[in-house]
């Protein structure tokens, strides 16, 4: 048997490849470019809200956020350790981030206007996260999925975070309640835009689900996230902004609208709200960081000049 | 440059008792610092009592492509396993 058939039995049998194993090019090919967007996007995803730690109100608020926004820090590591198992350089996928070459979720590319977005970021934007990434926990490769198994476990504080402060602030006074409807409002579209494009129009998913690195396609994950949600917000007394958004108990699922894709399209194309900002923002922190880089490796090298220890 | 930073594998033992397992990887100029990262990186949750790490390029591994013969010796030694043994079942503890 030749190895790309082994490769697919394997596979299908719902054995895990591991890093050492042999795989088509493709497969590593859509892995890398896979991981390494789902990597830019946990490290990009920082700014949106790492924006509001110094003005979120209280000491318990701050150090919640703080704490989150580390965390994507750590999976955006896990992920990038991922794909150098695949043989991909980490100074090369930094590279094709700051200059535009990759891409990351195109949910980092609106502002967090208020602090409620702190909450709805949480509730939606990590909710919508959790469904995209809990079938990833059984992806074929690896590595990728032990990644995945130890985000997921983080994710759940993340969400839980942003709905606690989102009931907190519609226990509050009428204008704390309008803020989170306001930022709902904004978010809930690009939440869905979350999942991809419809599966009648996504490249990539029928290969990706043969292979076993994507578990569900776009529609189904979007599908079940909006199922989620409804009742989370009926909860929340938040109205989702969604006037086709009706239950159907023919299929037991929501109905409801499409987002505006021609909007997902122009900003995954990087015309987004803050597309630049975004990059500008990563390269800086890079570039500033260089002098620190340097002088580690140099007190390291130095060490093992003087006392020969590694 | 991260690139000139040698890589390491990071193995924490979850808690006293157990064994140091294999959680992933990380950069870092030299060891301390490697130790340190992967505190941060690996355990922010009490996920460990104990890290250790390794250069990467000091591990060596069986091939994956001779997994088959390498490990074939003991595929047919059955009688390694207790269950090949028939014993009566009025035998008590055995
Ligand atoms: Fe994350
Ligand atoms: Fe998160």
């Amino acid at each position: 048997m030749d190895l790309e058939a082994q490769f697919e039995r394997a596979v299908e049998a719902e054995q895990r490849v591991e890093p050492r194993d042999w795989m088509p090019d493709g497969y590593r090919r859509t892995l890398v470019r896979q991981i390494a967007q789902h990597a830019h996007s946990e490290i990009i995803g920082m700014q949106p809200e790492g924006n509001w730690i110094s003005r979120a109100p209280s000491l318990r608020r701050k150090a919640i956020l703080l704490a989150k926004v580390q965390d994507e820090a750590g999976h955006g590591l896990y992920l990038y350790a991922a794909t150098e198992t695949l043989g991909a350089d980490r100074d090369d996928l930094t590279g094709m981030l700051i200059s535009g070459r990759q891409k990351y979720s195109s949910i980092f590319n609106y502002p967090t206007l208020s602090y409620a977005d702190v909450g709805v970021i949480g509730w939606l934007v990590d909710g919508a996260a959790i469904c995209n990434q809990v079938p990833l926990c059984r992806t074929s490769y690896g590595p990728y999925a032990r990644a995945m198994i130890r985000i997921c476990k983080e994710e759940s504080f993340h969400q839980r975070q942003g709905y606690e402060l989102l009931m907190t602030m519609m226990s509050g006074t009428d204008a704390q309640r309008a803020m989170v409807q306001e930022s709902v409002d904004r978010w809930w579209w690009p939440s869905l835009m979350m999942f991809g494009p419809p599966d009648a129009e996504s490249s990539n998913t029928e290969q990706s689900m043969k292979w076993r690195i994507k578990r569900n396609t776009n529609d189904e994950l979007r599908q079940k996230f909006v199922d989620m949600s409804v009742p989370q917000a009926q909860k929340l007394g938040v109205t989702l902004p969604d006037p086709e958004l009706k239950w159907n108990a023919e299929r037991g699922h929501h109905d409801f609208g499409q987002p505006d894709w021609e909007e997902f399209w122009q900003v995954v194309g990087g015309n987004g709200p803050t597309n630049a900002q975004r990059v500008a923002h990563r390269r800086k922190a890079h570039e500033d960081g260089e002098w620190v880089r340097a002088a580690a490796a140099a007190h390291a090298s130095r060490r093992v000049a003087r006392e020969g220890v590694a | 440059m991260s690139s000139s930073w040698p890589l390491w594998e990071v193995f924490v033992r979850g808690k006293r008792g157990l064994n140091h397992v294999h959680v992933g990887s990380l950069h870092a100029p030299d060891a301390e610092m490697a130790v340190r990262n992967a505190r941060d990186v690996y355990t922010r949750r009490n996920e460990g009592v104990s890290i250790w790490v390794v250069p990467a390029a000091s591990i060596t591994a069986s091939s994956p492509d001779e997994k088959d013969p390498f490990f074939e010796p003991s595929g047919d030694k059955v009688y390694r396993h207790p269950t090949f043994y028939e014993i009566p079942e009025d035998v008590p503890h055995l």
